[in-house]
């Protein structure tokens, strides 16, 4: 019974790994690129859908914590100490193994930070981040926390554009490959792709699990009481405020993990990364996945990330996720997989065959009863 | 010494004073009816006690201790239940979910324990879905369990509520007109469960239209009219009354 | 020379701060219709400069100018009519998100229609560096015609809603739309006519600092932050608020000019939004409450 839990995530990794064999053996393996994109662009997508779907909160600047976490990581690991290799503190820092040596694309020597250790203060950053901006936001609703949010995800945005040490337009390149375990390593080497694509599929599939549990559990029930009936939730006992909070720190620590990966499988980052249409599809695929269903979601993101980074949309890539906003909150606010949405199709599509009524006084008789008309 | 004293307590709103001065004890163990006509400032007296307002004045103590000033889950944590007026059920979640969630305060589980599926969240999540089934069993919708909670009739919605209300394990239960909508069958199962709820231990503090109901298990009744308290006794005793009887029956008897 | 250059800074701000207030009037006219925060409400400048920008190639400038405010209310009721005006009582998120897709489907719109140049107006007396000495600044016309036409549609806006009868039927929608409607009131047709005039408004104040600060088909978004912040300060609702809160927001963003980069100026009047969020949010001159503690 235990087993039967981890079920959809095990299917969903079956899932991951006849794809990787599809594209490879079809002579596809390019698509493997996107893909992985695609993936880490999810992983993004599913916390934000834990904060719209589950705890009820908007965040209109989502963006703004992936690339927290892509810049705090790419300025680390490529933030060159060797001209200061002389002081104490970077000896020390060396021998700490916090530092690793390597050569820049022009054979230059570069003394950098470690991209593990990047990675961390990478994601402690936004966490930090997340939770000093959520105290005051959270305590919003509606409009002004949709305006909160947004205003905050700007801010992110003309300080990525606006200072010099992050680039300012161009965005910070040359970021090193991030060595995970056994030799493999998350960066653009044609070489690596596939485990590249298994590391981000392997990421999203854990963050699956751990959400999918969590809706699950106490926490999780407690934040759909403050999605559904927020005041009797606190009747309940639940510290909405509370757990909000944890929630908005929550999916703001999954964006800026993706967003450490993401930069170092491309080798870079730029501002697009935090601007506000960015932030604006994350919060359109989840309502197109549907609130408050991490499958749906899933599915939903996977399918229009691919198919926005492969270019099917051209230069209508933002006109299209704005379309399909509007078309889904007009029709069909619970999201495309909406059972409400499922059963008026059928309906609709059921309701030219007139229906054969009995005529009056012709009682079936017992057993005979036409069970199935559909 | 009482279990919930309010002292003095007003709320006013613009102009309007919807709760003033008003004072009343409950002993703990007993049940206790607030009744009036409408927008005689019963629920605003619940919503003062649960946390939802704060008084302007007056204070109110709960086993002791000063409860105003707290909020929802505070007041919670301190052992006092609600149930609401108009029916509070969480949306998209079972009748057993919802009194689930009832149970929020009774566990531990965080975050990481949630999302780790650990052991003792495991223990936890079962104790809790026993506990929650018994409720909805001593409600009469153990059957129901598994419906999605807001679907379901009026009278079976209200008796999640209870269940849910209870879930906590409350030392005191505040029920605001828990007969509204019920038929006279589903009035009187609600007054054996509420005399049931009292035989468990838990003290109950409920607002109530239903004069029957009201007078057939109280042991006492306070009077609201216009936000001012005009008797607090037993029920025989408020029924004969005669400011009562003018406010509540209107002015025919004089 | 430090009191020129001061004086210098308070001319731009008011400047950018007149457009500011107008936005945010725009804003407070369909919040008060339906409460729905519009948040496609700057696309409506952009929407303005740009036809009026297009249409002065064939036409005189003061026919252009009233065309494109024409065309940019025909846009705002078509809006309304085909997005919002069926909706049974739609939630806040969905109404957020559905305004913000319309704002992208514009924004794209405009891109496809006109490119991502920058476009300017003419100056509409003089050109840019034709200039009026006034109090120690040096202060081009047009400053003097934005300022002077934004300050005519508070004047017109506030007596349209005071004392014509449309207005106090706009008004009585607002406050309850149920009764307006059982009075009689077509409380629909008020409704997109909410949608209208604050498109009109928009695209005015879009043609009338179109030679200043230009018009390009991204600027509807930075202008809606800064309008709604204009409104909140303002506490929402409140016009003539928003008016003082609009040029005072300017001034603000001009002077951090001198202290901050230039790339951060958009920063600093959205601190200014959070900070209120946060500490006041009934705005500065008292109105309603956004936030519940």
């Amino acid at each position: 019974m235990r087993l039967a839990r981890y079920r959809p995530v095990a299917l969903f990794l079956a899932a991951a790994v006849a794809l990787e064999l599809l594209a490879v053996h079809g002579g596809k393996g390019f698509l493997l690129t996107q893909l992985t994109m695609s993936a880490y662009y999810t992983l993004v997508v599913l916390g934000l859908s834990l904060l719209m779907g589950y705890a009820g909160q908007i965040s209109l600047g989502h963006a703004a914590f992936f690339a927290i976490g892509g810049y705090a990581s790419a300025a680390l690991t490529t933030w060159d100490l060797s001209a200061w290799g002389g002081t104490g503190l970077v000896k020390a820092l060396v021998a700490a193994g916090a530092l690793a040596a390597r050569r820049d694309a022009y054979g230059g020597p570069v003394l950098a930070f470690h991209p593990w250790l990047a990675c961390a203060c990478a994601v402690a950053l936004a966490l930090l981040v997340a939770w000093l901006v959520g105290i005051p936001v959270l305590k919003l609703t509606g409009h002004y926390l949709a305006m909160a949010t947004l205003g905050v995800g700007t801010i992110i945005l003309s300080v990525a554009v606006g200072t010099e040490a992050l680039g300012a337009a161009d965005g910070i390149s040359g970021v090193p490959p991030f060595p995970l375990l056994f030799g493999a390593a998350v960066g653009g080497s044609a070489a690596e792709r596939v485990v590249n694509y298994y590391v981000a599929f392997g990421l999203l599939a854990l963050g699956l699990l751990l959400l999918s549990n969590l809706v699950d559990s106490r926490v999780g029930r407690a934040l759909r009481a403050i999605h559904g009936a927020e005041d009797a939730a606190g009747a309940m006992g639940v510290d909405t405020g509370r757990l909000k909070l944890r929630t908005f720190v929550l999916s703001a620590g999954m964006a800026a993990v993706a967003g450490v990966f993401l930069t170092h499988f491309n080798g870079g980052i730029g501002p697009s990364e935090a601007s506000i249409m960015k932030s604006v599809k994350y919060v359109s695929i989840v309502a197109v996945g549907g609130m408050g269903s991490l499958w749906g979601t899933l599915a939903t993101s996977l399918v229009l990330n691919f198919l926005s980074l492969r270019g099917y949309f051209g230069s209508f890539d933002d006109a299209v996720f704005g379309g399909i906003l509007i078309l889904i909150m007009l029709f069909s606010p619970d999201g495309v997989l909406s059972p409400r949405l499922w059963r008026a199709a059928r309906a609709a599509v059921l309701r030219p065959r007139p229906a054969e009524a009995p005529a009056a006084g012709d009682a079936p008789a017992a057993g005979d009863a036409p069970e199935d008309v559909r | 010494m009482a279990l919930l004293e309010v002292s003095g307590v007003s709320k006013r709103f613009g102009g309007v004073h919807a709760v003033n001065g008003v004072s009343f004890r409950v002993e703990k163990g007993m049940i206790k009816a607030l009744i009036g006509p409408n927008g005689a400032g019963k629920t605003t007296l619940f919503n003062l006690v649960t946390g939802y307002f704060s008084p302007d004045a007056g204070e109110i103590r709960f086993a002791g201790r000063p409860l105003q000033g707290a909020p929802p889950h505070r007041v919670a944590a301190r052992g006092i239940s609600r149930t609401f007026q108009h029916i509070r059920l969480f949306p998209g979640m079972s009748a057993l979910e919802n009194v689930m969630v009832g149970r929020h305060l009774r566990g531990r589980a965080g975050f990481l324990a949630g999302m780790l599926h650990v052991r003792s969240a495991r223990r936890e999540e079962a104790r809790d879905r026993e506990r929650a089934g018994e409720l909805l069993d001593f409600m009469g919708i153990a059957a129901l369990a598994g419906s999605e909670a807001t679907s379901l009739s009026y009278g079976q919605q209200r008796a999640v509520e209870l269940a849910r209300a209870l879930a906590s394990d409350p030392e005191m239960v505040l029920l605001d007109e828990p007969a509204a909508g019920l038929n006279m069958r589903e009035t009187a199962d609600l007054a054996r469960r509420i005399a049931s709820i009292r035989e468990r231990g838990v003290t109950v503090l409920l607002v109530e239209h239903d004069m029957s109901l009201v007078m057939g298990i109280s042991d006492e009744v306070a009077v609201l009219s216009y936000g001012e308290k005009i008797a607090d006794a037993d029920p025989r005793s408020v029924q004969k009354d005669p400011q009562v009887v003018r406010v509540y029956l209107g002015d025919e008897e004089c | 020379m430090f009191g020129e250059l001061v004086a210098q800074y308070l001319v731009a701000g008011l400047t950018y701060g007149t457009i500011y207030a107008v936005v945010g009037m725009g804003f407070n006219i369909i919040y008060n219709a339906t409460g729905i925060i519009n948040f496609a409400q700057g696309e409506f400048v952009m929407l303005g400069g740009m036809t009026a920008v297009s249409l002065s190639t064939l036409l005189p400038l003061p026919i252009a100018i009233a065309g494109a405010v024409l065309a940019t209310m025909a846009v705002g009721a078509l809006i309304e009519m085909t997005f919002i005006r069926w909706l049974h009582r739609p939630s806040v998120l969905r109404m957020i998100i559905i305004t913000i897709g319309i704002s992208i489907l514009v924004r794209e719109a405009a891109l496809l229609l006109w490119g991502q140049g920058v476009r300017a107006l003419p100056y509409f007396t003089g050109n840019e560096v034709s200039s009026i000495a006034l109090g120690g600044a040096r202060v081009s016309p047009q400053v003097l015609w934005a300022v002077g036409a934004c300050a005519a549609m508070v004047v017109a806006i506030t007596a349209f809603f005071r004392f014509t009868m449309l207005g106090r039927q706009m008004r009585a929608c607002s406050a309850n739309r149920v009764a307006a409607s059982l009075c009689g009131l077509p409380t629909r047709n008020l409704i997109t006519l909410s949608f209208v005039l604050s498109a009109g408004m928009g695209a005015l104040a879009g043609c009338v600092v179109s030679p200043i600060t230009q018009t390009q088909y991204g600027m509807g978004t930075g202008l809606a932050i800064k309008g709604f912040t204009v409104a909140i300060l303002g506490g929402l609702g409140n016009s003539l608020a928003a008016l003082a809160a609009g040029l005072l927001l300017g001034v603000v963003e001009s002077f951090s000019v001198s202290l901050l980069p230039t790339a951060y100026k958009d920063a600093v009047s959205i601190a200014v939004l959070l900070a209120v969020l946060f500490l006041r949010p009934s705005g500065i001159f008292g109105g309603r409450v956004a936030a519940r503690p």
